[in-house]
């Protein structure tokens, strides 16, 4: 008798998978099963391989007897790549575009959703200083990871990157000597303190956790390409209840609120940028 | 040949040094109403202008070609090439994107979308090999190949570069490796049957 191997390995594996998701969630409370299948089913069988085990099922045994084994998959799971001034061009929109709206508030609240180890929100901080607001604007850094939070309050970056972080700066519309802003300890940069200032530091996890204040623009870039387009649509209704009426909603070059049911809610400032403005 | 050949659902392609010519010429061969999706990623550096080689590949191209967003449902007849710094991953029926470290030293790299499209399109999946200065695409092509998929190579002797073709013919038991003219013809005329 012809078996397809393929597909029904492949449902087979499907259901481990989504076992695996609900007995995290169960037992350990933290909710991956709306995360994008593809890439995250690569980082479990990572995970797997590297503790010598064979199926998703025997890893399943493994991480609800063995908290410590879950921790590291909660590391495998946490990309927390980041860059300074990521994708120049978006902060120099920033400036030009979004600067002059955030000046009509006489106080300015911004959160940067998913900040990771913290470049993202310097970058913000850095930004907002240049253009005068930095006394009057208060930003929220918040990531599911409690780590990175820690490690982003430091504020404290590999020197090895600040060439790449420099060039960046610069093409983003940098007003000042990026150099300026840090100083020098053996081979880490470390930013100056007083720009975070104004800046709160939170674990914050965008799944289950709800709003905490309403905001002037909400920057959330090259996380939610890790959630399915159902979850997506969930943590768009929290930005969208977190923003203030014509607030500013920030996404990563690649994202879009096509597959939201919040497309009319917003209007364009930058569709290449990916800025909108909350209308409704 | 396997029959499915004739009738992928998706067809993933993957290049690195030399790509963005040998890709004219694949895509170039396309008829207009060819009808299979095709899934392209070419190594870049991340700071390559945006749009540049979507542009490029258009002006050779009969087919819509168009940048992936991430969600981006995948569509009958249209090229969908992976952006700059980004990993391209395929769900079933839809794109989804990363900025993981690179794989193989690249991202995009060519292991995560053959990987990932083995894993959601199975023996429905055809993965074309072009040329390539490493080795990157070797364990994505034993991935589609263990899932029943289809592998096709260019010939590494007609490659700009041949190490990376050349690299998963070593290693993985692919189905044919032709010059690059006669793998366009090949790949033209899939899904065209009746
Ligand atoms: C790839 S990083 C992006 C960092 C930064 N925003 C950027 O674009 O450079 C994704 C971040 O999202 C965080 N993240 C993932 N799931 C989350 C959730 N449910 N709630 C809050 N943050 C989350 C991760 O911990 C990680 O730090």
């Amino acid at each position: 008798m012809a078996i397809r191997v393929g597909p029904t390995r492949h449902a087979l594996e499907d259901l481990e998978l989504r076992l695996l998701l609900e007995g995290i969630y169960q037992h350990y409370g933290y909710d991956f099963r709306e995360y994008a299948r593809a890439s995250l089913r690569r980082r479990v069988w990572r995970r797997l391989l590297e503790e010598g085990l064979e199926t998703i099922s025997a890893l399943q045994d493994r991480l609800l007897h063995d908290p410590q084994c879950f921790e590291r998959l909660l590391v495998d799971l946490s990309v927390t790549v980041t860059t300074m001034f990521r994708d120049p061009s978006f902060y120099q929109a920033l400036r030009e575009k979004v600067v002059p709206l955030l000046r009509t508030y006489p106080f300015v609240r911004v959160w940067n959703a998913g900040c990771s180890t913290g470049e993202e929100t310097f970058s913000l901080a850095i930004l907002l200083h240049e253009e005068g607001l930095g006394e009057r604007a208060r930003i929220y850094a918040t990531d599911i990871n409690d780590v990175v939070v820690r490690q982003a309050k430091l504020g404290t970056f590999s020197l090895e990157k600040m060439r790449e972080y420099t060039q960046n700066y610069i093409r983003s519309g940098g007003k000042a000597s990026f150099s300026d802003y840090y100083k020098v300890y053996g081979d880490k940069a470390r930013f100056d303190p007083s720009l975070v200032d104004n800046v709160v530091f939170a674990q914050h996890n965008l799944v289950s956790d709800s709003e905490f204040n309403q905001f002037h623009l909400i920057v959330c870039r090259n996380v939610m390409i890790y959630f399915d387009r159902s979850l997506q649509d969930k943590v768009h209704d929290l930005f969208h209840r977190s923003l203030v009426r014509f607030g500013v909603l920030a996404l990563g070059h690649k994202e879009s609120l096509r597959f939201t049911s919040h497309t009319d809610d917003y209007e364009e400032v930058d569709g290449r940028e990916k800025l909108w403005r909350r209308i409704s | 040949m396997a029959e499915d050949l004739l009738s992928p659902r998706l067809i993933v392609v993957g290049t690195s040094w030399g790509g963005a010519d040998a890709l004219a010429a694949l895509l170039g061969a396309l008829p207009p109403e060819f009808p299979v999706p095709m899934a392209v990623v070419q190594h870049r550096g991340a700071d390559s202008l945006e749009g540049v080689l979507v542009r490029f590949l258009q002006e050779h191209c009969a087919v819509p070609v168009r940048e992936a967003d991430d969600k981006d449902a995948i569509e009958d007849g249209t090229v969908y090439v992976g952006p700059s710094d980004y990993h391209l991953l395929v769900e079933k029926g839809s794109f989804a994107l990363s900025v993981d470290p690179p794989v193989t030293l690249s991202r995009p790299s060519i292991d995560v979308l053959f990987e990932s499209a083995a894993d959601s399109y199975g023996p429905d999946l055809v993965a074309v090999v072009l040329t390539g200065a490493n080795r990157d695409g070797t364990d994505g092509a034993r991935a589609v190949k263990e899932q029943g998929g289809v592998v096709l190579v260019q010939d590494p002797g007609s490659a700009t570069r041949p190490e990376m073709p050349a690299a998963v013919i070593h290693s993985v038991e692919v189905d044919e490796v032709l010059p690059l003219e006669r793998l366009a013809a090949r790949i033209a005329g899939m899904g065209l049957e009746p």
